[in-house]
C-alpha cells in the first residue's frame, strides 16, 4: 500500500514537473510603438505554446541602456535596427538571432477633424501652437519625424512649435489629450481610432523604420524566449502585425 | 546647459515661494483646528507623497489640456492650454511638493503650543497678530525646513515634468529630464557629471538645513 502511494506521489510530481517545465516565462522588452500588437501576439503565443511572455514597454533607447547594465530582459523588440545591432556587437545578444519583425509607418495625426489634410499642408500653414514628436535621439519614430520635417524643408518653420515627448507613447498622449493639436505618431497607435484627421507619411520622406528583434544572452537557455522569437517570425504573428499597419517582410 | 540650470532654479524658486504662501494657512489650520474632518484634509494634502509622479503628471496633463474645465475658464483670455509652459510646470510642482511644505509647517505650528498664544491673547493681541508676531517666529525652523525641502524636491522633479513639459529649451527643460535624455542617447559621461552635481547640491542643501536648524533652535524664555 505504501509502495503504491509512493508511486502515485512520484507520478503526480512527474506530471507537475513536466507541466511546469513546459510553461516557462520570458521577459520581453518592447518598443513603445509596438505595444498593442505585442499584447495580441503574447496572448496568441500563450494559447499556442503555453509559455508566458511578460512584456515591458518603453523607449528603445532607455531599454538599451538598461540591457547594457544587466537588466533581466531576454528578448528585445526595438523600434530600430541600430540598437539590436549594437547589442550584438557589444556581446549582449545571441549572434545570428537578429531579424526584422516589422517595418513601421509614421502618421501625422490630430484629434481635431479637418486639422491634418492628406498632403500635410497644415505643417507649412502653421495654424497650430504645438506639434508633438517623440525624442529623435531615443525613439526612431521621433528621428523619422525630424527627417520628414527636414525633407519638407520646414525645420526652422516648425522648430518653435515642437514639443518633444520622451517616447512615442508620450507623444501620442500629448496629441490624444489635445495639449498638442497634432503630432507624429506610429500608425499602429491610431489604426483603431476613428475620427480626427491624419496623413500617412509617404515612405519616401524618411529612412524606413526597420524594427528588429534580437534574442539576448540572458534568454539563450530559456525555452520560452527562443519559442517567442520563433513565434514572432511565424505566420500567426505576421497576420497580427500587418493588421496594425506595419509591413512584414517574408523571413 | 546654462539655460537648463536657470529653468530648474527658477522652477524650484517660484514653487518654493508660492508653496510657502499656500501651505502656511493650510498648515496653521491643520495645527489649530479641532474639527473632526481635519485629518481627512491632511491625508488629501499628503497624497502626492505616495502617488507616483507620473500619475500626478498624467492628471496634470489632462487638467491643463484644452478639454479640461479649468482651461475653459482661460479660453476667453486666449490661453488654449498650459501644458508645455513654465506656468504648467509650476502648477504640477505645487501639487508634487505640497506635502513637503505642509508637513514641516504643521509640525512647527503644533510645536508652538497653546500657552504662548493664550498669553498673547491676554495681552490683547488679535488672531492675526498672534499668528504673525508670536506663532511665526516660534515656528521659523518649520519655515526653513519647508523652504529647503520644497526647493530640493522640486529640483529633483522628473515624472511630472516628463509628462507635462515637452522639453522646450529655456522653458520646460530641467536638469532631471536632461539627464534622462543623455542616458537615452548613451552620453553617460555628461549624465554622470550632472547627476554628481545634483547629488552634491542636495547634500549641501540638507546639511546646511540641519546645521542652521540647530543654530537657530527654539528661543529660550
Amino acid at each position: 500500500m505504501r509502495a503504491f502511494a509512493r508511486i502515485i506521489a512520484a507520478a503526480v510530481l512527474l506530471v507537475m514537473a513536466h507541466g511546469s517545465a513546459r510553461a516557462a516565462e520570458t521577459q520581453v522588452a518592447v518598443a513603445a510603438n509596438f505595444t498593442a500588437p505585442a499584447k495580441e501576439i503574447a496572448a496568441a503565443f500563450r494559447t499556442a505554446t503555453g509559455h508566458t511572455a511578460t512584456l515591458s514597454f518603453g523607449a528603445s533607447g532607455a531599454f538599451y541602456a538598461q540591457i547594457a547594465n544587466g537588466a533581466p530582459f531576454e528578448v528585445f523588440l526595438s523600434a530600430d535596427a541600430d540598437r539590436p545591432a549594437k547589442a550584438e556587437n557589444d556581446g549582449f545578444a545571441v549572434p545570428g538571432s537578429r531579424f526584422t519583425y516589422a517595418i513601421g509607418r509614421l502618421v501625422l495625426y490630430s484629434t481635431i477633424a479637418g486639422m491634418v489634410d492628406p498632403a500635410g499642408a497644415v505643417l507649412k500653414r502653421g495654424t497650430f501652437a504645438h506639434l508633438a514628436i517623440a525624442d529623435p535621439v531615443a525613439a526612431p519614430y521621433g528621428a523619422a519625424a525630424v527627417e520628414t520635417i527636414a525633407r519638407l524643408g520646414l525645420t526652422t518653420t516648425v522648430r518653435p512649435k515642437l514639443v518633444t515627448a520622451n517616447s512615442i507613447t508620450n507623444a501620442y498622449q500629448f496629441v490624444a489629450t489635445g495639449a498638442a493639436e497634432l503630432g507624429f505618431v506610429a500608425q499602429s497607435q491610431v489604426i483603431g481610432v476613428t475620427g480626427g484627421s491624419r496623413w500617412l507619411i509617404p515612405a519616401a520622406l524618411h529612412a524606413p523604420i526597420i524594427q528588429q528583434a534580437v534574442l539576448l544572452r540572458t534568454g539563450a537557455a530559456n525555452p520560452a524566449a527562443t519559442a517567442f522569437i520563433a513565434f514572432l517570425r511565424g505566420p500567426q504573428a505576421a497576420a497580427i502585425i500587418r493588421r496594425y499597419g506595419y509591413e512584414v517582410t517574408a523571413h | 546647459m546654462n539655460q537648463v540650470i536657470a529653468t530648474t532654479v527658477e522652477l524650484a524658486g517660484v514653487t518654493t515661494v508660492l508653496l510657502l504662501l499656500i501651505a502656511t494657512p493650510l498648515a496653521w489650520w491643520l495645527a489649530r483646528s479641532r474639527r473632526w474632518w481635519k485629518e481627512i484634509v491632511a491625508a488629501v494634502a499628503a497624497l502626492p507623497l505616495v502617488l507616483p509622479p507620473t500619475v500626478i503628471g498624467f492628471y496634470v496633463l489632462i487638467a491643463l489640456g484644452p478639454a479640461s474645465p479649468l482651461m475653459t475658464l482661460l479660453h476667453p483670455f486666449g490661453v488654449r492650454t498650459l501644458a508645455f509652459t513654465f506656468e504648467g510646470l509650476v502648477i504640477g510642482s505645487l501639487f508634487y511638493s505640497l506635502p513637503f511644505a505642509v508637513q514641516p509647517l504643521r509640525t512647527a505650528f503644533e510645536g508652538v503650543g497653546d500657552r504662548p498664544l493664550e498669553l498673547a491673547a491676554t495681552m490683547g493681541a488679535g488672531p492675526f497678530d498672534r499668528f504673525a508676531t508670536v506663532a511665526v517666529p516660534l515656528a521659523r525652523r518649520g519655515f526653513l525646513s519647508a523652504a529647503v525641502l520644497v526647493f530640493a524636491h522640486t529640483v529633483g522633479e522628473f515624472g511630472v515634468v516628463l509628462m507635462v513639459g515637452g522639453g522646450i529649451p529655456g522653458r520646460t527643460e530641467v536638469l532631471s529630464t536632461r539627464i534622462y535624455s543623455l542616458v537615452e542617447s548613451m552620453q553617460f559621461g555628461v549624465a554622470h557629471r550632472i547627476a554628481a552635481a545634483l547629488v552634491a547640491f542636495a547634500f549641501v542643501a540638507l546639511l546646511g538645513l540641519l546645521l542652521v536648524d540647530r543654530r537657530i533652535g527654539l528661543p529660550r524664555p
